[in-house]
């Protein structure tokens, strides 16, 4: 059997991986993409938990956090065609109408 | 699961993971995120968690990717141009993410002992990760949290339509 360690380390790499992918990806789209890549690594640490408590609470979690999720996506991506419409680019670069 | 299912199904998890990342073009990232996803799902079945699973591919494969990709074709995004490079902020990132990686891991170092629970080895019950138990849960216990929810949901819709919107009024 693989200890819960395993699904732990596994998860952070995963958290880690859409960490460092918004950081140093330009695009908001992919940026958006490594959100959902770390959003996913917290699910797969509840159903871990989940499993190695023998409670169904963290399952009912990731259910949450995938509603969540979602909302999310459309939201977003609504704010993308949005600003897509306006400036022409997707870039976070050459959108600084809100930053100091 | 044993180690030698674990291991190369996390090793792809990760390899895809990274793919999403690091692809240039936005709908190679997607299709990375697709098989991310996918995999992740079978880890969720061999976790027990046999509705997470099936929810994982309708909602995430499902719904969101599609989402994702839709966007992506409907803007007609062209690769990302390799612009200057940015090797400073590239190796922050990832010092950042290491040191992240091992703060996050440290108390989980060893053996489970720490962890409070059963273990992973032990029987699991029939109805574990089952729709009529997760189900049961989610209407007694988690009820608030649930109606809370439907409410999110319906703020999302009305908030997508009226962003996405040409004009408004």
């Amino acid at each position: 059997m693989v200890p819960a360690t395993y699904y732990i380390a596994l998860s952070v790499l995963l958290f880690v991986i859409g960490a460092i992918g918004f950081l140093i990806r330009r695009n908001l789209i992919v940026m958006f993409m490594s959100i959902e890549l770390m959003l996913n690594a917290a699910n797969l640490a509840f159903v871990a938990f989940a499993r190695h408590q023998l409670s169904m609470d963290g399952q009912v979690i990731v259910f949450f956090v995938m509603t969540v999720a979602a909302a999310e996506v459309a939201v977003g991506l609504a704010i993308l065609i949005a600003l897509f419409r306006h400036r022409e680019t997707l870039n976070a670069d050459e959108v600084r109408m809100l930053r100091w | 699961m044993t180690l030698l299912t674990f291991l190369p199904l996390s090793a792809l998890i990760v390899i895809f993971a990274l793919g999403v990342i690091l692809n240039r073009h936005p709908i190679r990232s997607a299709l990375c995120l697709a098989v991310t996803l996918f995999l992740l799902a079978v880890m969720f079945v061999f976790l027990d968690a046999h509705l997470v699973a099936a929810l994982q591919i309708i909602v995430y494969a499902g719904a969101i990717l599609v989402l994702f990709l839709f966007v992506i074709m409907l803007l007609n995004l062209e690769a990302d141009i390799p612009q200057r490079r940015r090797r400073n902020l590239t190796i922050a990132a990832t010092a950042a993410g290491l040191v992240f990686a091992g703060v996050a891991l440290r108390p989980f170092l060893g053996s489970d002992a720490g962890l409070p629970g059963v273990g992973m080895s032990g029987p699991v019950p029939d109805t574990f990760g089952t729709a009529a138990a997760i189900g049961q849960r989610l209407f007694t216990h988690f009820v608030l949290p649930f109606e809370v929810t439907s409410v999110l949901l319906l703020v999302a819709v009305l908030g997508a339509v009226v962003l996405a919107k040409k004009k408004i009024g």
